[in-house]
């Protein structure tokens, strides 16, 4: 196995990488944001070609605020220069030493909008969609009026767990739900356990917070560290030490994986240990799949699916397995969207300043799925799968809620 | 289920032996830590353009060129089977319009107007070939820093096909997307594909037009859709239009780049970028997998055939350590200098000991290890990443990745049978 370093020697590999920009520009090629708006000047101006101008805690300009963090850049660099991350870094700063506006707090605390909205789902539900509420919240917070933002539910993903027991088995995993699956989409999180134990799996769902994720990418460092320490140590709970971390938002998976380490600098016994452990849902599949142990009792399911990659899912550099685990499905209709990223990049889309941004990043995507016409859209990613769904009208689903239907759950 | 093959490197030579394979039934993984050279590239073909006098013809010329440079890579491959590669490279870009004979080079201006050798090319820049002469509008966009009209034309005029033909040019530079200070070439392309930006480009040409038979442009005529611009924007202006290639990023790189891309992915291959090989397992004289890094950790690629196309000194193929020691990164492969001089020469532009600098192979194009016997005998290697080359200097590049890619996927097909 080769070693990854933690802590301050994370932070140095990264900051080192910066030496080996050869100013070839192929991550500003590549970049979805360059593209389509002047206000960013491109992942390498603003990354390697600017950082020599942010010393002693001074920002050059606002450009780098108009990253949306896709990491793209860092996916295509062939010199192995952590751009994205360098990038999110001194977005950070810059928010440090500007200070961040109010509405960044808000919507980098889901549970928060989340806790708030579950007593009153139905008037919250109303509410985010009343068009003079949201006009009042463009115009007070700066969340853009046509932004999407997920629905509300009475009932969250731990009360459900509260009343669910699940057969014992002596094969374990854990289950990191995340904040979207905990007060918005709890019918993932029962689908994941459902798949998981219909493969043998007993599924270990301890009490557990924010990875930090959306604090991260609106700067807030500090908190965002806070947050993920504190859920690494949640996730070893017990006895549940060594088991495999099973993740199915993939980009909240991927902070414990690699983000909390390269970008935020956290570190800790936890941490490292889950780190190492935490695995794509699809990626835990597939690998069961490979050594013959996934079950494939499937019913058909005769539909066109549409498939979408998330940048963040991508940035975790283990394929599709998604596609792959999808394609074992009798009649299904696979398609897979072959563009990079939909826009929204977690809470960057639904800023009012960088909604137009956004939709204009999505454009291709959306346009070729309107093209294709699928019965669903599957996209691993929740805040994808929510901009989706806005800019196109298409349903949009976890890919595993395919695969939980092929097994015969409704 | 398994994967076939697992190619390292997305660039040209990689592609090809991706591609090839994938043809040919395999099921083929690209691993590469980032986009290879396409994106960067002119996306025009090079065969052979300087033995070091210009050549004509490079596929004639191919056997007098090996005579004094017995360690070239060109040496691997048997001239049908060069010939073979660009047949099917022609076949394979037909949709971007590629064209072009390997009998015969084109002469087409670089951005700064120097007369350049080279084979095939896409539609979009097939009316630049200036070897018979012609007189050329140039037309540069004000704002779009990497494309000086003015100098392109001066030097055009001062160019001289060995046909002995008069070259004419003039200059002019025209006002797009509001003249903002600073425009970039991905934001031109993709402007370029709106149907009025397309119309005020067309209409700005054509007024300022006068006897040239042929108007130049700068590499930016559209990205998804550029023969349509392309198409446009000569029914606008009435005349033959031709891009010239911009330094990077390149348009027609990114173009050819998503062509290869999306012709893997139909043929149910896939291309994964910035996963870097950190190491392999071997089972006796075969290669059994790679290892590659993750977000997480670092896992086992299995496969039966594999391709190294990971580039030389400038793409991290290979590495100079501190102390000089060069180093092929995966393998540990063999690192020679390919008939390159051992001691620095003080001659201005002379060849330098690190020029040709490569990975050392068999006649089977696998690899040597220290010992100078393969390293195993599932493992075949291509393009920039071979000894024995000076492609800037020969203008052999893409033809070099063509042709040794092509074989290394013919290789592993006949290991296959």
């Amino acid at each position: 196995m080769t070693e990854v370093a933690w802590g301050v020697e994370a932070w140095s590999e990264v900051r080192a990488s910066l030496d080996s920009c050869i100013k070839c520009t192929v991550c500003e090629t590549a970049c979805p944001v360059a593209a389509v708006t002047e206000l960013f000047p491109g992942p390498k101006t603003v990354g390697p070609q600017a950082e020599r101008f942010r010393s002693g805690g001074h920002s050059p300009d606002l450009s780098v605020d108009y990253c949306s963090g896709c990491g793209i850049c860092s996916r295509v660099c062939p010199q192995g220069v952590r751009i994205a991350e360098l990038n999110s870094r001194a977005r950070s700063e810059l928010k440090r030493e500007r200070g961040a506006p109010l509405r960044d707090q808000l919507v980098a605390r889901p549970g928060l909008l989340g806790r708030a909205g579950r007593p009153v789902a139905p008037l919250f539900n109303w509410a985010m969609a009343n068009s003079l509420v949201r006009w009042a919240g463009e115009r007070t917070l700066g969340i853009h009026r046509r932004a999407p933002v997920p629905r509300a539910t009475t009932r969250t993903f731990s009360y459900w767990v509260g009343h669910h027991s699940g057969p014992k088995s002596a094969r374990r995993v854990v289950y990191f739900h995340g904040c979207s699956t905990q007060w918005y989409e709890p019918h993932v999180g029962r689908k994941v356990t459902a798949i998981l134990e219909h493969n043998g799996y007993q599924v270990v769902i301890p009490k557990q917070g924010c990875c930090g994720l959306p604090l991260q990418s609106n700067g807030l460092f500090p908190a965002a560290r806070k947050a993920v320490t504190r859920l690494a140590r949640q996730l070893v709970t017990g006895d549940a030490s060594n088991l495999p971390v099973i993740s199915s938002s993939t980009s909240c998976g991927l902070m414990l994986k690699r983000e909390a380490r390269e970008i935020l600098g956290a570190d800790s016994q936890e941490l490292r240990s889950v780190s190492a452990r935490t695995y794509d849902i699809f990626e835990f599949l597939l690998e069961l799949h490979q050594r013959g142990e996934l079950r494939t009792d499937f019913k058909p399911v005769p539909l066109t699916v549409a498939y979408h990659a998330p940048c963040q899912q991508q940035n975790q550099l283990i394929g599709k397995p998604a596609l792959e685990i999808l394609r074992l499905i009798p009649g299904l209709s696979l398609v897979e969207l072959d563009r990079s990223c939909c826009g929204i990049a977690g809470t960057y889309g639904v800023k009012r300043e960088k909604y137009d941004i956004a939709m204009r990043v999505g454009e291709p995507l959306f346009a070729d799925i309107h093209s294709e016409g699928p019965d669903l859209v599957a996209c691993d990613s929740e805040t994808c799968r929510w901009q989706i769904s806005a800019a196109t009208g298409a349903n949009s689903v976890h890919p595993l809620e395919i695969l939980h239907r092929a097994y015969g759950g409704s | 289920m398994g994967t076939d093959a697992v190619v390292l490197g997305a660039g040209t030579a990689g592609m090809v032996a991706a591609l090839r394979m994938a043809a040919a039934g395999a099921s083929v993984l690209v691993l590469a830590e980032g986009e290879g050279g396409l994106p960067l590239a002119p996306a025009q073909i090079d065969v052979l353009g300087y033995r070091p006098q210009l050549v004509l013809d490079p596929l004639g010329e191919l056997a007098g060129f090996l005579e004094s440079r017995p360690d070239h890579p060109y040496r691997l491959v048997d001239q049908g089977e060069v010939a073979a590669s660009l047949d099917w490279f022609l076949e394979l870009a037909a949709p971007l319009g590629y064209t072009g004979s390997p009998r015969l080079n084109r002469l087409q201006p670089t951005a700064i107007g120097a007369l350049r050798p080279t084979c095939l090319v896409p539609e979009t820049m097939a009316a630049g070939d200036l070897s018979g002469g012609g007189s050329v509008l140039v037309v540069g966009l004000r704002g779009f820093r990497d494309f000086h009209a003015p100098l392109l034309a001066e030097n055009l005029a001062l160019a001289h096909p060995p046909s002995g033909a008069e070259v004419r040019a003039r200059a002019v530079e025209v006002s797009l997307l509001g003249d903002p200070r600073d425009l970039r070439p991905q934001l031109l392309a993709r402007s370029l594909e709106e149907r009025a930006v397309l119309a005020e480009l067309g209409r700005e040409i054509r007024s300022r037009l006068e006897q040239e038979e042929v108007v130049a442009v700068p590499a930016v005529l559209g990205l998804e859709r550029s023969r349509e611009v392309w198409r446009g924007l000569q029914e606008l202006v009435g005349r033959p239009v031709f891009e010239i290639p911009t330094p990077p990023p390149s348009q027609p790189g990114q173009r050819l780049q998503q062509h290869l891309f999306r012709a893997l992915r139909r043929l149910g291959g896939e291309v994964r970028l910035g996963a870097r090989a950190t190491g392999y397992r071997a089972a006796g004289d075969r290669l059994a997998a790679v290892r590659v890094m993750t977000a997480a950790r670092d896992v086992e690629i299995p496969a039966d055939h594999f391709v190294l196309a990971t580039g030389g000194i400038g793409t991290g193929g290979i590495t100079a350590g501190p102390d000089g020691e060069l180093r092929e990164e995966v393998f540990g492969a063999l690192v020679s200098r390919g008939g390159a001089p051992d001691q620095p020469l003080v001659e201005y532009m002379a060849t330098q000991p690190l020029d040709r600098l490569g990975v050392e192979v068999d006649a089977q194009q696998r690899p040597l290890g220290r010992g100078g016997e393969a390293l195993f005998e599932n493992l075949w290697a291509a393009g920039a990443a071979l000894a024995g080359a000076e492609p800037w200097r020969e203008k052999s590049g893409e033809g070099i990745s063509l042709a040794t890619g092509f074989r290394a996927a013919g290789l592993a097909g006949e290991a296959r049978a």
